[in-house]
């Protein structure tokens, strides 16, 4: 019995010299994963959200994940799903960037280029069937154009004003669709972006009370330092819970 | 002239420390046909002289389109500029198809003249005999390159290949400083004009040239003979030709002499 890689599609088996294959490695389910991401374009650009949770199933086993990344000067990429997925996906992006500067021409790769290549690259992972099990959110400006993606595991891919993966979809988007404007100043962008936060923080259980903003804009990027949101738990609801069922806890 | 002992492969140096198969093949370049290209910031022209063998045949292509916002004119063994252009239209779609943005037009040159380089360094091929003038936009403006069968290239505000191409780069060096600013119309002109340099007394008509333009808002196509015939009409009208400084100093036979071919007046058999 022995470890065997495959030519085809790097996926690692056992090997009996005597036998075929046993077993193939693809990506069957996520381990260590990150919840939703919000972005959003505003007057000057581009910002992009998370929290900075790494879950372990149930657990919330690392609380200091960066799940936002500069990708060349251009672009912001955030990722939720398979945390090591996420940093595979960082290595390619790297290496394109790198060639694409080693060029040193005048041309660069702006967030559409980026986004279509990671496309790509989702796709062709789905259609082998050993997905990135990523749902990644993509926002630059380049010469004054913002832009703003989305693509995930099985390569669906599409860009809109304003975005969120995962339960982000279902609790910011709608608050997104009311309040959102083309014209927001960059603290009204991070006061809706915080509200967005806010419930996430109340209603997605993987999520933690520990933020990152992230901009981008023409003169550069930012990835603000984390930090935490007030939360309110003063419902009446919420005092004396065992006022219904004695007893109860 | 006494290279003959260093020229029988392309991987022979001769003492002096040249490649002499690849300039032999620059020379079949020179053997070919004119083509011009000229640009300004916004858009940029391809020219080129089109002559049938014979008045049975109809005359070999020698611009071709290799995406929405490039082309290339040729000049030499139109074969190999033809395997050449089917090259370029590849990796400007593939390019296009990874990151649905256009392939920026200096790194289409790079890789042509990667490819040009690899046939000057191994002894089972031969380098291509076709000179290639790129036109194209991108992000950075418009821009024109010379593409060499040595594997070099080089960007030109405007330039000339082919045979008699000295008459058009003769008549480009005068102008070119104000091609910057020039407009779509006037950069047109100029090329026909260098064309007609080239034809060095035959009368220049819309079936003896081809003519292709791509700039901001234009993706790259050829112009049709009609409107080429009424450029070179508008030329005719005014005295000699664009400016009054060339008609002084070329020679002023092109629009004095009636062409003796009766074929102007019909098209050619394969026209563009």
């Amino acid at each position: 019995m022995e470890l065997q890689r495959s030519m085809v599609d790097g996926s690692v088996c056992m090997k009996d010299s005597a036998k075929s294959e046993i077993s193939s490695e693809r990506t069957l389910y996520p381990y260590v994963t990150g919840t939703s991401i919000i972005g959003m374009k505003y007057k000057d650009g581009v910002i992009l959200a998370s929290d900075t949770a790494g879950s372990y199933g149930s657990t919330l086993r690392y609380k200091s994940v960066e799940r936002i990344k500069q990708v060349g000067d251009h672009t912001l990429i955030g990722a939720s799903g398979e945390i090591s997925d996420f940093q595979e996906i960082m290595r390619y992006l790297d290496e394109l960037i790198l060639y694409d500067k080693m060029w040193d021409d005048g041309n660069s790769l702006g967030p559409k280029e980026v986004h279509n290549y990671l496309n790509r690259i989702m796709y062709n992972r789905r259609n082998k069937f050993n997905p990135l099990w990523n749902s990644l959110v993509l926002g630059g400006v380049k010469k004054g154009q913002k832009y703003l993606g989305t693509v995930n595991m099985i390569g669906t891919h599409y860009e809109d004003d304003h975005l969120a993966t995962g339960f982000g979809n279902h609790l910011a988007r709608p608050i997104l669709r009311s309040e959102w404007r083309e014209d927001l100043t960059f603290e009204e962008a991070v006061k809706l972006i915080e509200k967005c936060l806010l419930v996430l923080l109340y209603r997605d259980r993987s999520s933690i009370n520990k933020f990152q903003i992230a901009k981008i804009t023409d003169e550069g990027t930012t990835i603000f330092p984390p930090y935490a949101l007030k939360t309110f738990w003063g419902f009446s609801h919420f005092q004396n819970p065992s006022k219904g069922a004695a007893g109860t806890w | 002239m006494f290279r003959n002992q260093y020229d029988t492969d392309v991987t022979t140096w001769s003492p002096a420390g040249r490649l002499f198969q690849v300039e032999y093949a620059m020379e079949a370049v020179k053997q070919g046909s004119a083509a011009v290209g000229l640009r300004s910031k916004t858009h940029a022209v391809l020219g080129a002289v089109n002559k049938a063998a014979s008045d049975l045949a109809s005359h070999q292509r020698k611009l071709f389109r290799a995406d929405q916002h490039v082309g290339v004119a040729i000049a030499g063994l139109t074969a190999d500029g033809r395997v050449l252009s089917r090259f370029l239209r590849n990796e400007c779609i593939n390019h296009s198809f990874v990151y649905e943005s256009p392939l920026p037009v200096s790194r289409l040159v790079v890789q042509l003249a990667d490819k040009a380089q690899v046939c000057t360094q191994r002894s089972w091929k031969r380098p291509f005999g076709v000179g290639l003038l790129v036109a194209g936009l991108d992000e950075t403006g418009a821009h024109l390159y010379y593409n060499c069968p040595s594997g070099n290239y080089f960007e030109y505000q405007a330039f000339a290949i082919g045979s008699r191409s000295q008459a058009a780069k003769t008549f480009l060096e005068r102008r070119f400083q104000e091609y910057d600013t020039y407009s779509r119309e006037d950069l047109i002109k100029d090329a026909l004009f260098a064309i007609k340099e080239t034809l060095q007394g035959e009368k220049l008509t819309a079936q003896l040239c081809t003519v292709a333009i791509v700039g901001e808002g234009e993706a790259f196509h050829i112009i049709d003979q009609q409107t080429i015939q009424e450029y070179i009409d508008a030329m005719e009208l005014s005295t000699g030709g664009p400016d009054e400084e060339a008609a002084a100093a070329a020679p002023p036979s092109a629009e004095a002499q009636e062409g003796g071919e009766g074929a102007s007046s019909e098209p050619a058999p394969m026209d563009i």
